[in-house]
């Protein structure tokens, strides 16, 4: 392929903008032609048709069509293909209604209004309705519920209908960002067959109907003809297929066996980059990395030591050797650069030995040993980044044991409990600063995975939570975040790129949603073949 | 004789049976805890646990899924409620076609490579299939699917690397997809195969009967094929009936690689997700695969060999 048609195929796909098109071509010597180009006018609406073919890293034969029970790529793309949800986080990081036209809270944040669009049907023709949803609400709640979305739903003290088309949601206390958590993926709006939620049959509202499906394996579907909306859902039938092995996913992408790869392997990455027919994309997104203390165990107890921790690790050198460089340095708190209230003003965390030697004397001590665990189950280079842990904090007289754990029951004997003082762990990041620290970091929660509890965080916490203005809430969330960094106990060294590649004839519009990997998992929804 | 055989199989399955389900019950964790994973809080697993009846004692459970077993009855995936017969039928054909593509492929080519290797032995030729057999065998599995892929797939593109094959799919088209894997576990158990034949047949032309065949001035080839190869074929038929058995519950990489949904990838799935009553029937099918191939290649020694029926 020329180097012109490539560009031009950058420019259509969206990955190009107009004048960045007109520089490139320019310098190749193509400066005459490259108006022309530009003047075509299949730039203008998105083509349709053809068969879209994903391959996902996730997946596994045990894997559930309930939706409370979706935790892996490959199920949350399933639950994005065929549903719909009150709310949608679009291309560009926004909330929009999605099945829900508006909505309203009372002015403490408690009562919630939804008001749904009407005329909606599921694939199997059934009108939507608001007791539809309020079904697919109850499927989370309650004792006997099994639903990984429970601690979402648990605030709901009452939801009721008012018609077809009014739902009223009544929390315990108030939120101002419930209406992004009714965006999450485990919450899909599903028709009730018989008075129960009919999950079993895969039936939505979404753009794709559900052909076949072999956990582990596949999922295949056409095109919803009814589609309420405009302009999406380009492909007349897409295919999501399990490979787990990194290498079998890049060699079928370079075949052309599959039009999306997620999940590239950082380590080759360059070399994918040299198919001219594939196109590497990077989200900085919310997902993080952290080594989470146990505050209430010895030694990390000390908020001295968690300080002297912090500082004895250098970030950049762990950001260039762990993810070559497809990243962020984090900083001590769960919060991404995109998100609505990130603390710019918080200074970063840097390496320096002697600040940790001085918080050692502060806790009365020349040098200490400590136990780090760690399993590539956590992620892929957590092994390779508590060595590195280990050679950087000896500079500052700290000796770190490093335990390999097997990947097997990490998540159950090592993660989370006080068999282990210290873990690597990492997060999907969440949209909301509230829904972030909620999970992870406030006294209680079931993942507060350091078993941290500080009393002005959590005070904070609430108080921001149903507070609706925005400089008073961002106030709020600076001082968390701070609080965070400085006393908490996981340290947070890095914040990943999601990283996708597609073939050259995929296209989408120009920014894409970085609130989970792949487009917000949306990718059957938004894009087509250019 | 065939009836003794048969009752030290099925007794052979019991203790397999018995092993299995206490080595499953030793993994750390279980099925409430995996199948939620990272979200999983202690309400939300105690739920679980209660609903798959986890709770119950290890021996009770044994008991109930051995009595199902004998009615034909594997039980559910407790992962995520299917039949598991159904869950496992389609993936248990899926190996076997990959296996007996495999063993169509390797099987005759490993007997007439090592026949003539023992015909031309030390020759030029004789070296070269050793050389090129024992390399192919040396080498890792995913090493020898990658460097096939490789050439084959992606820079000849002749066959696909995805072996995504589905229930749907035709023979023949099943059988351009499956061609890289199955081509892979040729080269992987070729060697084997090959070696026992050359050697096996090289043993007996050492025999005071093969000599005198020589001295009545047969040709070499006749000696092999007619002389040598009938009472060869005991060890050779041990030996390939091994490496069907191979083919059938050895494949787990391979599947990985070319992405093949067998019965390996789900029971893999299924210990990583604690999913037991999986687990189990997988086992038992492999350790039932084994009985199976090794009965039959007793009895096919035997038809080969009568003396056999009659031991010392």
């Amino acid at each position: 392929m020329s180097k012109l048609t490539r560009l031009e195929q950058e420019l259509r796909a969206g990955r190009l903008s107009r004048r960045d098109f007109l520089q490139a071509a320019t310098v190749l010597g193509f400066g005459a032609v490259a108006p022309t180009i530009l003047s075509r006018p299949t730039f203008a609406a998105p083509n349709k048709g053809g068969k879209f073919t994903a391959g996902i890293g996730h997946g596994s034969t045990t894997d559930s069509l309930d939706p409370g029970t979706y935790e892996n790529d490959f199920t949350i793309g399933t639950s994005f293909a065929r549903f719909n949800f009150l709310t949608e986080i679009d291309a560009n990081d926004e909330l929009i209604g999605e099945l829900a036209e508006s909505w309203e809270a009372s002015p403490d944040a408690k009562v919630w209004t939804f008001k749904l669009r009407s005329g909606i049907e599921f694939h199997n023709g059934q009108t939507m309705t608001a007791q539809d949803v309020v079904n697919s609400f109850n499927h989370h709640r309650g004792e006997e519920s099994t639903s990984a979305a429970k601690p979402i739903v648990a605030p709901i003290s009452d939801i009721t209908t008012d018609g077809d088309n009014v739902v009223i949601f009544t929390l315990e206390d108030g939120n101002a960002d419930f209406p992004f958590l009714v965006s999450d993926y485990h919450i899909p709006i599903i028709p009730t067959k018989d008075g129960a939620l009919d999950w079993a049959s895969g039936i939505g509202t979404g753009p794709y109907v559900m052909q076949s499906y072999e956990p582990g394996v596949r999922m295949t579907f056409t095109r919803n003809p009814n589609y309420w909306k405009e302009g999406r859902a380009h492909f007349d039938e897409t295919e999501m297929i399990v490979i787990a092995d990194v290498a079998a996913r890049t060699n079928a992408l370079n075949t052309g066996e599959i039009d999306l790869m997620d999940r590239c392997d950082i380590k080759t990455l360059h070399l994918l980059q040299r198919n001219q027919n594939v196109v590497v994309e990077e989200i900085s997104g919310n997902g993080h990395y952290t080594i989470p203390m146990r505050t209430k165990l010895a030694p990390f107890d000390d908020n001295n030591i968690r300080m002297a921790l912090k500082f004895a690790l250098d970030r950049e050198a762990l950001l260039e050797t762990v993810l070559s460089g497809h990243g962020a340095v984090g900083n001590d708190h769960p919060i991404g650069r995109g998100q609505r209230y990130f603390a710019s003003e918080l200074e970063q965390r840097t390496y320096d030995p002697d600040q940790a030697k001085y918080y050692l004397k502060q806790a009365g001590l020349d040098t200490i040993e400590v136990d780090l665990s760690t399993s590539d189950a956590a992620f892929a280079g957590a092994v390779d980044a508590a060595q590195l842990y280990k050679e950087h904090a000896a500079a500052a007289g700290i000796t770190i044991n490093v335990r390999r754990e097997p990947a097997d029951g990490y998540w159950s004997d090592v993660w989370n409990n006080d068999n282990r003082g210290w873990c690597f762990s990492y997060w999907g990041g969440r949209p909301t600063e509230d829904w972030m620290f909620a999970t992870a970091y406030a006294e209680g929660a079931e993942w507060n995975e350091s078993d941290w509890s500080n009393a002005r965080f959590n005070e904070l916490m609430t108080m921001a939570r149903s507070e609706l203005d925005e400089a008073k809430r961002r106030e709020m969330y600076v001082e968390m975040q701070t609080i965070c960094s400085n006393d908490c106990g996981s340290v947070v060294p890095l914040f990943n790129n999601y990283i996708h590649a597609t073939t050259t004839k995929v296209a989408h519009e120009e920014n894409m949603s970085s609130n989970w990997a792949n487009d917000g998992h949306r990718y059957f929804e938004r894009w087509w073949f250019a | 004789m065939l009836i003794q055989r048969l009752s030290l199989g099925l007794l052979t399955l019991f203790v397999v049976s018995v092993i299995i389900f206490l080595a499953v019950g030793m993994l750390p964790g279980d099925a409430a805890q995996a199948m939620l994973g990272q979200a999983a809080t202690e309400e939300t697993v105690a739920a679980l646990r209660a609903r798959m009846g986890l709770d119950q004692p290890a021996p009770v459970r044994y008991f109930h899924w051995l009595m199902g077993i004998l009615q034909g009855d594997f039980g559910q995936s407790i992962a995520n409620g299917r039949e598991i017969s159904e869950l496992i039928g389609g993936r248990f054909a899926n190996t076997i076609f990959l296996a007996v593509f495999a063993a169509v492929i390797s099987v005759p080519l490993a007997l007439l490579l090592g026949i003539l290797a023992a015909l031309y032995r030390n020759s030029i030729y004789d070296r070269t299939v050793n050389v090129v057999t024992l390399s192919s065998i040396s080498t890792p599995e995913f090493f020898v699917a990658y460097i096939l892929i490789l050439f084959i797939s992606v820079q000849w593109g002749l066959f696909p690397s995805l072996a995504n094959v589905g229930p749907t799919t035709p023979f023949l088209e099943r059988l351009d997809k499956t061609f890289l894997p199955a081509l892979t576990l040729t080269l992987v158990v070729v060697a084997h195969m090959m070696r026992m034949t050359r050697a096996a047949i090289i043993n007996l032309l050492a025999s005071p009967y093969i000599e005198m065949a020589n001295l009545k001035g047969i040709s070499k080839r006749k000696i092999i094929t007619h002389h040598a190869l009938p009472n060869a074929w005991a060890p050779i038929i041990n030996v390939i009936v091994l490496n069907l058995a191979y083919l059938i519950v050895g494949v787990v990489v391979v599947e990985v690689v070319f992405v093949y949904p067998g019965l390996g990838q789900l029971l893999v799935d299924s210990v990583q997700r604690r999913d037991l009553p999986v687990v189990q029937a997988c086992c038992l099918i492999f350790a039932a695969t084994y009985v199976l191939l090794n009965l039959t290649a007793d009895i096919l020694s035997i038809l080969t060999n009568p003396r056999l029926l009659h031991p010392k």
